[in-house]
């Protein structure tokens, strides 16, 4: 919403500057969003009378004029206008003024050899106009030397300020005038509306086609026909208003329906009388109805849309737009005007639907004040045989003003209550009185009654807004709000929260770099990784590529990744702790941890380097990551089964699942499928990891916060090697396991320290070599028992896995 | 008497001929080993009388010593050469580089970080975190927080829907984080106070905003929270947060569905060459919205407007992120670029606390 000071003055008795003007507005919570201030922008520019022009000696183009600023010596120019001449009255700036339409700020110069101190100026330059054909031509009686901003009548401040959508009232001036008003800032001069007497009957009659529930979409429709007008341009006072709020004029007929919205937040309508057909009827649209609006398009209408119509059809689109076909232009002699009130909710889907954003819209959705109708159409009527002559009818009214919600039961202390704010109780009865809110009673509880532009006012919480709002928010006084309890702070976070944290911390410490990517992805992605349900598909993605919520956050790490790749930077490895969606309900939503690696981004090393060239990244980098990430989490991996296969973003035979049991599915490891990889546009060496963190077993409460005890053995512990021949196939992960197994007391650990296939192994064969770990605790062993021990895991391994002791 | 004098001189000059160790404990044995020279005088002492032996006994024994002395000190400074020499033969490049390892080149996103920043300020003041689906009904994000159906303040959210259901009813991508207040008092009895970051989306994008950001909102339910502790608490937070000894806040009244009153929040700052300063300037920058919460909202969280009252308000993470670490540009944050996570982005281990500083 935008105003000028002129323009507010004319409602308000004030003699505040535009700096508290805006302050206030900002105070009262009409945010000011944009100050214009013409006189002070280019208060360096006067006006100054050219007393000779003439050829620059050493340019065709050029003119040396002398310049009399009016104060002191004459000034020498060099000018490049056509038409600078002699005798002539124009706009100078001196050298140091910062020329707006140019963007820089003026210089003393030589130009051809000629000395210039200043310039004289376009509109352009000034930013007044697109007019750059000539410097400013201004009238013999121009005073030399004075401002011309103050001359031009340049000096009128716009401020523009955002009105919220409670504060339908403050879409007019008169409105803003009335809250700085109550506010403290001058005397609202509220002056009372003449009604115009009409002297023949209306007309043109007005049926509201309505029933039942359907009456609230027009609750009372005014018309009013001036005959015999005269329409043209309207005075340049009313032009100037509007072009300076940025509308443009058209003529007097339709500029007045305009100021009357700004001015007043009464939006009307004007019907060129002659091109109406007979009586009006405000209708709901029949279904393909269509209308050339006043904007030169054609709306196609359903039975949503409530218009007015005539014996033509369709002749506005009601409260949004009105029709071309009975517009008014200079040849208009009869004029309609309208007043009608409508339905916010319907005027809001309306417009919506049509795609129509016009002033009337904005305003009737959000609720004019119903009990001007009648008076704005007097007051325009009363503007149209002003500055268009005629002769008014009497008011064609149909359907009633709807009554004003009651009033509120309104205890004073409601204030210091919600605002801890304690004012004396005549200053908040002003606060109220002065916006127009009727205050009865007396005492401790009185009964306030809105006025009829505030609809937004209902309860007891919106006085409490007013009176503060209007008594000063910087009055509120900072109070330390008491602990609940007076004791040292509990723990907070959720077992997820804080695993979610923990995820991050550990991650990053192992070198990853921690990645935000989008919520959403292509369609496509989710589907390739097991979404892509329309359930989670976006009615209307802000891009195709952002549609659907992802099922996992490798599709986003790993375009990410190519990225990085793509701008040179191939071995990156990065992660995320995010949500990801298998469902539309709060349960579908979980909390991922995902890692990558790509290129020969290690742990330890990567790229080339003097010690040796760090290898492709492979499935054991993602495995470490997502058992590491277990080990920062504290979840405990007895019972960590690593099944072969992964997903299917995974390479079958280099990825695996990761599970506590058949149903206790935790996440995957492996390097990427290379079809995958193809699908996403992207390249490897990439490996990557899921661990699902809502899915990992809670840790176990315990009553006390001491460790087990600590046993430690006083003797020696012991390795022995062991060489198996197996199966390909075998697993020699299980094999340690099994090894560890056959004597879990004496057994501390048993590792796969070589893999050998080849020359010496049978083909189809592998050695596995194991080294076994005893910790004896009682005494130090024998060799016959560590012998026994031997026999009992080569026994175990010939059962289970077929293997035999490499010779 | 000359013999020994011989002897002596011989013996030592042999040690100091010595080349390395071997050929020292070739001289010891051959004159302090069993068949030595020395040893085969020590033994003739047996042989003297008492007279004799007092008087080449000290001259016998004191050649002994010297040369055992002698040959000590030769063994030493062998080794001592000999350890000198394989150091000198021991020298590596030590400007070699080495690979930089996981600690340095992990990092956490401003974010994450900032998230845990608000986490430990709000966290000392008893607040909980509470959170909640992303996907959300519009009753949780609207209808019930007094966004009325047809509203324009529901326009004010630029909403991404799912497709509606065979009810009619469509999903929709939360458009702040106040649904989490909501399932907070359907869930649980006054006294709350809770903060929920998380993200949120808007079908918006240019250069400040995002399709997608992160915002905290925080709810305080009591029988007499009002707008003075929120003040406090807000004042308190930015200068915790921004690390700065002391704000200036200006609160503006503005609209929002769930408040009455509503207010906006700007903080005092200075604006030099691009770069916000608080705790100084005389300029104004908007940070956050709140409010007390409407007694509608309270009303459809089953709590009685008589009895219950409290504020809540709301922040971009993101964007208070950008004011405190001097991101110039949003979109950034959602690219995953590792150029940018290693300027902007923390140490693994730069944990904020309020004990230790947010950040070091």
């Amino acid at each position: 919403m935008k105003f000028t000071i002129s323009w507010l003055k004319e409602h308000l008795d004030t003699d505040a500057s535009v700096a508290e003007i805006a302050g206030t507005l900002n105070r009262i919570g009409l945010e000011v969003e944009a100050i214009e201030d013409k006189a002070k922008a280019l208060s360096a520019f006067t006006i100054a009378y050219v007393i000779e022009a003439k050829q620059h000696p050493n340019a065709d183009r050029l003119r040396v004029c002398m310049v009399d600023t009016g104060a002191g010596e004459p000034v020498q120019v060099v000018c490049g206008a056509p038409n600078a001449r002699t005798g002539m009255k124009s706009v100078f700036s001196p050298p140091g003024t910062y020329i707006p339409g140019k963007d820089i700020t003026l210089g003393k110069g030589v130009i051809r050899g000629v000395e210039s101190n200043g310039m004289l100026c376009s509109a352009a330059e000034l930013m007044l106009s697109e007019d750059h054909d000539g410097i400013i031509d201004l009238p013999e009686d121009a005073p030399v030397g004075q401002s011309y901003a103050a001359y031009a009548g340049l000096g009128d401040a716009v401020i523009e300020i955002a009105v919220t959508p409670n504060r339908a009232d403050a879409l007019g001036v008169a409105g803003i005038a009335r809250d700085l008003a109550a506010a403290g800032l001058g005397t609202l001069k509220n002056a009372p509306i003449e009604s115009v007497r009409g002297t023949f009957p209306c007309p043109v009659s007005v049926t509201l086609d309505f029933t039942g529930e359907d009456r609230k979409l027009c609750p009372a429709f005014a018309l009013r026909l001036v005959r015999g007008v005269k329409n043209g341009p309207s005075p340049d006072w009313l032009q100037a208003r509007l072009r300076a709020v940025g509308l443009r004029p058209i003529n007097a007929l339709v500029d007045i329906t305009n100021f009357m919205t700004l001015d007043r937040n009464r939006p009307l309508h004007v019907f060129d009388a002659a091109r109406v057909k007979g009586d009006l009827t405000v209708r709901r649209a029949r279904d393909g109805e269509t209308i050339l609006a006043l904007d030169g398009k054609t709306y196609t209408l359903t039975s949503e849309q409530v218009v007015i119509a005539d014996d033509h059809g369709v002749e506005s689109l009601a409260g949004i737009m009105g029709g071309e076909a009975s517009g008014c232009d200079e040849t208009t002699t009869d004029v309609l005007i309208e007043s009608a009130l409508w339905d916010p909710l319907n005027i809001a889907r309306s417009g919506r639907a049509l795609g129509i954003n016009s002033d009337a819209r904005y305003r009737f959705e959000r609720g004019v004040d119903p009990e001007f109708a009648r008076p704005g159409l007097e007051l325009a009527t009363a503007m149209v045989l002003d500055l268009c002559g005629g002769e008014a009818s009497e008011i064609a009214f149909a359907g009633e003003i709807p009554d004003s919600p009651g009033a509120v039961d309104f205890p004073w202390s409601e204030v210091k209550r919600l605002t801890g704010l304690d004012l004396p109780q005549a200053e908040m009865q002003l606060a109220l009185t002065s916006l127009g809110f009727d205050v009865s009673g007396a005492g401790e509880r009185v009964k306030v009654t809105a006025p009829s532009w505030r609809a937004d006012v209902g309860g007891k919480a919106d006085l409490v807004e007013e009176i503060v709002r209007i008594a000063g928010l910087d009055r509120v006084v900072s109070t330390p709000l008491p602990r609940i309890k007076g004791e040292v702070v509990k723990p907070v976070l959720t077992v997820l929260q804080k695993r979610t944290r923990l995820a991050k911390r550990t991650l990053a410490a192992r070198g990853l770099v921690e990645g935000v990517t989008w919520s959403f992805i292509s369609k496509d992605q989710a589907t390739l990784f097991g979404g892509g349900s329309p359930k989670l598909a976006l009615a209307n993605p802000i891009a195709a590529d952002l549609s659907d919520m992802r099922p996992s956050l490798l599709p986003g790490l790993i375009r990410a990744a190519q990225s990085n790749a793509d701008r040179g930077y191939p071995d990156v490895a990065l992660f995320e702790v995010g949500q990801i969606f298998l469902s539309d309900e709060p349960e579908g939503q979980l909390i991922a941890a995902t890692g990558l690696r790509r290129g020969t981004a290690h742990l330890a090393a990567q790229g080339r380097h003097w010690d040796g060239a760090a290898k492709p990244v492979d499935v054991f980098d993602a495995k470490a990551d997502a058992l590491a990430l277990l080990a920062g989490l504290g979840v405990p991996t007895g019972g960590l089964q690593i099944v072969p296969e992964g997903p299917a973003w995974a390479h079958p035979g280099r990825s695996a699942t990761l599970r506590f049991g058949p149903k206790g599915v935790i996440g995957a490891f492996g390097e990427l499928h290379p079809r995958i990889l193809k699908a996403l546009d992207a390249k490897g060496p990439l490996v990557a990891f899921e661990i699902h963190l809502d899915a990992l077993p809670l840790p176990k409460s315990k009553p006390t916060k001491v460790k087990p005890k600590l046993v430690l053995s006083d003797f020696q512990p012991l390795t022995r090697d062991f060489a198996f021949i197996v199966d390909q196939s075998v697993a020699a992960g299980e094999m340690a396991k099994t090894a560890q197994n056959a004597d879990r007391a004496l057994i501390a650990g048993a590792n796969v320290f070589d893999i050998y296939e080849g020359q010496g192994v049978e083909a189809g064969k592998k050695s596995v070599a194991l080294a076994v770990t005893l910790q004896p605790t009682e005494k130090t062993l024998t060799d016959t028992e560590i012998e026994t021990v031997g026999a009992r895991i080569v026994a175990e391994m010939a059962k289970r896995y077929g293997a035999t002791l490499r010779g | 008497m000359t013999d020994l004098a011989t002897l002596e001189r011989d013996v030592l000059a042999a040690i100091d001929a010595a080349a390395n160790e071997a050929a020292v404990e070739d001289v010891r044995i051959g004159a302090l080993g069993k068949s030595g020279s020395i040893s085969a005088l020590l033994k003739t002492l047996g042989g003297m009388t008492p007279d004799e032996r007092k008087e080449k006994g000290p001259l016998i024994n004191g050649l002994r010593d010297r040369v055992q002395t002698a040959i000590v000190a030769r063994k030493e400074a062998l080794g001592e050469a000999a350890l000198e020499a394989r150091l000198a033969s021991e020298r590596v490049d030590v400007s070699l580089p080495v690979q930089e390892g996981p600690e340095s080149r992990g990092r956490i996103h401003p974010i994450t970080q900032v998230i845990d920043e608000i986490t430990a300020i709000f966290g000392d003041m008893g607040f909980t975190i509470a959170e909640g689906p992303d996907v959300e009904t519009d009753d949780l994000n609207f209808t019930k927080l007094n966004f009325p159906v047809g509203h324009p303040a529901r326009e004010m959210h630029d909403t991404f829907f799912f497709a509606p259901d065979a009810n009619g009813e469509r999903k929709l991508l939360r458009t702040h984080t106040s649904p989490v207040q909501v399932r907070t008092m359907l869930a649980q009895e006054p006294p709350i106070r809770v903060i929920c970051p998380g993200r949120t989306y808007r079908n918006d994008s240019d250069q400040t905003h995002t399709p997608m950001f992160h915002q905290v909102e925080g709810l305080v339910i009591d029988r007499q929270a009002h707008l003075g502790h929120l003040k406090w608490i807000l004042e308190e937070f930015c200068k915790s947060f921004f690390e700065i000894d002391d704000v200036k806040m200006r609160l503006r009244p503005s609209f929002f569905p769930f408040t009455e009153p509503s207010m906006e929040v700007d903080i005092q700052c200075s604006r030099k060459g691009g770069e916000i300063r608080f705790g100084e300037g005389d300029d104004w920058l908007e940070i956050l919205g709140c409010g007390m919460v409407h007694p509608n909202v309270l009303r459809n969280c089953g709590l009685d407007p008589e009895i219950y009252q409290g504020f809540a308000w709301g922040m971009g993470i993101d964007r208070i992120a950008m004011l405190k670490y001097g991101m110039p540009d949003l979109r950034p944050f959602f690219e995953a670029d590792v150029r940018w996570l290693a300027h902007y982005g923390f140490r693994p281990l730069d944990l904020p606390t309020l004990t230790g500083g947010l950040s070091s």
